[in-house]
């Protein structure tokens, strides 16, 4: 468990940053920010980056804070950071709750939130909550900066729309207005383990019915996704048992799962219907 | 440690003092094998596919890369067994002509630093030829299977057959035939520490020390120097701090002869520290069987005939020292379990395939064969419409010595009532009430029982019964009081984490009326002790401690001797206590140290009627003595999800006089853990191919502490006086009874589905699969 060899570069302003991704990117160059997903990659020679570009030593990229309606996560904003909850209201609470099937403490203290979206591991917490929530993706490379919706950005399996020179530099979350119910469940074989699927939903109640339904389902397939046919389900209908089962199912009808070891195709289907039904019930609560 | 010792008495045996291993261990002090520098650092270039011809090794140039080649002059691993049927097969240190799993050592890398020798691994180059490989035993015992070795025809390596006389008669008696298949999916024992060893060659004596983490330092010296053909006293083996086995690390590692045979070639220090993903696909594997069962019952549900199927999947090779042939022979043997049963057949099956080789894991065969056994009983008690408490009742054996109908002989024990104790601890009426009221609001719990037996610190006779070519079982201890009266315990036994340094003290404190800090136990180098066996097999406190007790009578003789000498008193009349020895009924008394002292520098005063110094031997080789224990669990299945939640875990246990009750607690906890991942969480995965899909700790699921309920510990004391110290062993207890308590209690729970599981692990996969084709609505 020796990583094969690599230049590490640890530049100090993002400009520096940005010239070596522009230099290394194309010649396989990686960026560090928590190294909790590349570093055991690298040491089982999975991933074996020619360069190294350490974001950490790049000052200002820790940045947490509101702007308008909107909540900017800057690329070195460690997943513990959202342990209590970094703004008033909904959004706030959501990503507290989330983030605390996000592996292990001593993982969250490392991790990055951005450093998740660039890996687009499908069973991210965080890239589900960037899909359900319609976070944009700021990327900046010498050539400019660019914004990306979050749907646009997860192209597949650990693959994303960034360029070989791009820095994910920021991301941006639209802040849920405060009436917004929210409701996240994942299932995972042990406590911290990847979740083999997980849904995260949101609605609004309007004269007792629910308005501008949102259900994504992540861990399922190669990349999360919001269930456009289960949020047409709930729309407009009340918030029982009866809609949300019939959500539900309209979710894992829609799925298209993956399969591995601990789930098969059969398997996600019946996970993608129990974490949906139960996230809406947490939405109720 | 200054509370008062009595001659002979049990002052410090029973008392649940702090363990002297820990604040060692605790602070970062502990010695591993990783921690030893080395000049040079080794890699393994292991084998990609599961079999095939090596056609070339294109190795990088100027890089030191050692293959069989080079190694021509070693003899291969082949372990002996004399009975069954057993086929030889040799293992080549590393792979010669042909490779047989995926994971199979075929060169060793040798550079100045670990990543140095990954990268010459990396760059070294193998072409093989792939054949068919077999994964699955079944497939392996298919018509026409790809044979693993040619000289093992069907892939059998072994074939254990019994049949009682009259099983015949007994089974056509039965009011009822009920019949179980249970599957049990592959393991590894997983221990903190994966393989480790660092030889060093000496240029001044010329000897090579392999220190490595072993369980069995003695028998990998004499199993190294065999094949590569060097007097064993040009080798000394020592086994530092070691972080756990349960198993997988009492064999003999043909890494370890390649890491001696470079030292003394290089001479020079050579380390190679195993990975996790090593450990995953290329240690040693375990629990691979299919266990069919039907048993035959009589109208009022006692068990008259057993008949029994297994098919052990061994791998590609066979372990030194057991062979194996381990895991499908004592299923054999042990299957009847803790019941009273007349009549059994068994036909018990070693079988080979292209897959990681097995050794022995905590339990060896009896996590399965239990897990059978039990899910038997708990479908008979439904067939029957009664209890599994019950069912159990009626069958357990109550009569001591109890002669086993495969002719083990079960000294006393406490079956009945640890069942018992587990029940009512349990509250099973109670729980019964609350099972249909949550059914009711679609919550399904279940009740699981376990009742075992688990049979311990065995010696020769036990050993010889299998046919082995090593016949392993006694115990030497040599026990030193040097002239300042600290004494010295010299074992051949090794412990890695089962506190042996601090229970053997407390056992030789009470022979000698000293406190157990001035008891230095040694062990774990072959320099330092005398030959033994090391730990396993629930052993070491039976044999090893029985030996310290035995050697620590003869210096207590010595030591009265001296002071009947020095005070002028009959021998019979002096007592050891305190770390004094009194004259009874006087005001007479001398510190130990100071007969100690007399012993080396004041020998003239005994006139030749005491031999100067005092360092005792003694040997202990036992029958063998059956702890049993019962576990009861109450779990929870989420029929939409199919996880398995365990709400609470009881053991109730008997593994006589409990030396140090922490560390038994200990022992049973880490082994109900392992059995719970057995039950729930580890499986080792290979794909058609041969591959292993499950090589990091992402995929090999151990349970976490998350994962573990609070273990509710009842514990009861037969003393009958089997073993020296009237203890039993119990290290692997709890990973033996936990999966079979767990299954039960999940089959509970699904009953109102119509659906069982008879797989371990259990997985929530599993129990949606089964929930899928459930016929019935619950009710």
């Amino acid at each position: 468990v020796k990583p094969a060899p690599f230049v590490y570069h640890a530049p100090k302003t993002l400009g520096d940053a940005l010239a070596n991704l522009a230099e290394f990117g194309p010649q396989d160059g990686r960026v560090l920010a928590g190294g909790q997903s590349l570093i055991p990659m690298m040491a089982f020679r999975m991933a074996r980056p020619a360069h190294l570009i350490d974001i950490n030593t790049v000052a200002g990229l820790d940045r947490l804070a509101v702007e308008g309606d909107m909540l900017s996560v800057g690329a070195c904003v460690r997943h513990a950071a959202f342990h209590r909850p970094v703004v008033e209201g909904p959004t706030g609470t959501l990503l507290s709750r989330v983030v605390r099937d996000i592996a292990h403490y001593p993982i969250r203290l490392r991790g990055t939130f951005c450093g998740s979206l660039a890996h687009a591991d499908p069973a991210s917490e965080w890239c589900l909550a960037a899909v359900t929530l319609g976070a944009e993706i700021i990327a900046m490379s010498r050539r400019g900066r660019r914004v990306m919706a979050a749907d646009d950005f997860f192209e597949g399996m650990m693959a994303t729309a960034l360029a070989e020179d791009e820095l994910l530099l920021e991301a941006r979350l639209p802040l849920l207005s405060p009436e917004t119910h929210f409701g996240f469940y994942e299932f995972s074989r042990r406590a911290g383990d990847y979740a083999l699927a997980m849904a995260l939903v949101t609605f609004r109640l309007q004269d007792g019915v629910i308005v501008a339904p949102r259900i994504g389902i992540g861990g399922a397939e190669a990349r999360p996704r919001r269930m456009a046919a289960a949020e047409a389900v709930l729309a407009g209908r009340r918030p029982d048992t009866e809609s949300f089962r019939a959500a539900a199912e309209a979710a894992a009808d829609a799925v298209e799962p993956m399969e591995d070891i601990h789930a098969d195709a059969e398997f996600r289907f019946d996970l993608v219907r129990a974490v949906t039904r139960r996230a809406l019930e947490r939405a109720r609560a | 440690m200054s509370a008062p010792t009595k001659d002979s008495g049990l002052a410090w045996v029973g008392r649940a003092i702090r363990r002297v291993e820990d604040p060692a261990l605790l602070a970062g002090h502990g010695r591993f094998t990783a921690d030893l520098p080395a000049a040079l650092r080794v890699r393994f270039v292991r084998s990609p596919v599961a079999a095939g011809r090596i056609e070339r090794i294109a190795i990088p140039e100027g890089a030191n890369v050692v293959t069989a080649a080079d190694l021509a002059a070693l003899k291969p691993i082949m372990p002996a067994l004399h009975k069954f049927g057993y086929v030889p097969i040799a293992q080549p240190v590393l792979a010669s002509g042909c490779v047989r799993f995926v994971g199979e050592p075929i060169a060793a890398a040798v550079a100045a630093s670990e990543a140095q020798a990954e990268d010459i691994a990396d760059a070294v180059s193998v072409d093989i030829a792939a054949s068919a490989a077999v994964i699955d035993a079944g497939a392996a015992l298919a018509d026409g299977a790809p044979l693993v070795h040619a000289q093992a025809a069907g892939n059998l390596v072994v074939e254990g057959k019994v049949e009682t006389a009259g099983f015949a008669a007994a089974q056509g008696a039965a009011h009822r035939l009920i019949a179980i298949e249970l599957r049990s999916r592959r393991q590894n024992a997983t221990p903190l520490e994966a393989r480790a060893g660092h030889a060093a060659f000496d240029p001044v004596s010329g000897r090579v020390t392999l220190t490595c983490a072993t369980q069995m330092p003695h028998l990998l010296r004499t199993a190294i120097a065999d094949l590569i053909g060097m007097p064993e006293g040009e080798l000394r083996v020592v086994a530092p701090d070691v972080g756990g086995g349960f198993g997988q690390k009492m064999s003999l590692v043909p890494e370890y002869v390649v890491l001696v045979w470079l030292a003394r070639k290089l001479k020079s220090s050579v380390a190679w520290t195993e990975d996790r993903r090593e450990n995953l696909i290329a240690s040693f594997h375990s629990r691979d069987q299919s266990v069919r069962l039907q048993g035959a019952f009589a109208a009022d549900a006692k068990l008259l005939a057993l008949s029994a199927e297994v098919v052990a999947n061994v791998g590609a090779y066979s372990c030194y020292p057991t062979t194996c042939a381990v895991e499908p022979l004592m299923a054999m043997a042990e299957l009847p379990g803790p019941y009273d049963v007349r009549a059994y057949a068994c036909v018990a099956r070693g079988v080979l395939t292209n897959t990681c080789p097995m050794a022995p894991y905590r339990g060896v065969s009896r996590p399965v064969i239990t897990t059978a056994l039990e899910r038997l009983m708990d479908a008979a008690a439904a067939e029957f419409g009664m209890e599994p408490v019950e069912i159990r009742r009626r069958n357990l054996i109550e009569k001591f010595p109890y002669t086993s109908v495969t002719g083990l002989i079960f000294d006393a024990g406490s079956y009945q009532q640890t069942l018992e104790i587990a029940a009512a601890a349990i509250d099973v009426p109670a729980f019964r009430r609350r099972q249909q009221q949550a059914r009711s609001q679609r919550r399904y719990l279940g009740i699981g029982f376990a009742a075992f037996s688990e049979r311990t610190g065995y010696g020769t006779p036990a050993f010889a019964a299998r046919g082995m070519g090593v016949t392993l079982g006694w115990e030497t201890v040599e026990l030193a009081m040097d002239p300042s009266g600290w004494v010295e315990v010299r074992i051949g036994a090794s412990p890695h984490g089962q506190g042996l340094r601090t229970t053997i003290a407390q056992l030789v404190a009470d022979e000698l009326g000293l406190a157990p800090d001035r008891i230095k136990v040694v062990h774990g180098d072959t320099d330092r002790t005398p030959y033994g066996w090391g730990t396993f097999a629930s052993r070491s406190l039976v044999i090893a401690g029985g030996a310290s007790v035995l050697a620590a009578r003869k210096v207590r003789a010595k030591l009265k001797k001296i002071a009947s000498h020095l005070m002028e008193a009959a021998a019979d009349d002096i007592v050891l206590t305190d770390g004094v020895a009194r004259v009874a009924g006087t005001d007479r008394a001398l510190p130990i140290e100071t007969l100690a002292r007399a012993a080396y520098h004041q020998v003239h005063l005994f006139k030749g009627e005491i031999d100067p110094a005092i360092c005792e031997t003694a040997t202990y080789d036992p029958p063998g003595t059956f702890s049993n224990a019962c576990h009861a669990c109450i779990v929870e299945v989420d029929p939409e999800t199919g996880r398995v939640t365990i709400a609470r875990f009881v053991v109730a246990e008997d593994a006589g006089r409990l030396v140090n009750p922490m560390i038994v607690d200990g022992q049973i906890v880490g082994g109900v853990a392992q059995g719970i991942g057995n039950a729930l969480l580890e499986e080792i995965v290979y794909d058609e191919g041969g591959n292993i899909l499950t090589a990091t700790l992402a995929d090999f699921l151990p349970p976490t502490s998350r994962e573990m309920p609070p273990i509710e510990l009842l514990h009861l004391e037969t003393l009958d006086g089997t073993t020296i110290t009237q203890a039993k062993g119990l290290g692997e207890g709890g990973a033996i009874g936990a999966p079979a308590a767990v299954l039960n209690g999940i089959n509970d729970a699904l009953a109102p589905f119509g659906v069982t599981i008879e797989e371990i692990p259990a997985t929530p996969r599993r129990i949606r699969a089964a929930l899928r084709q459930a016929t019935k609505k619950p009710r």
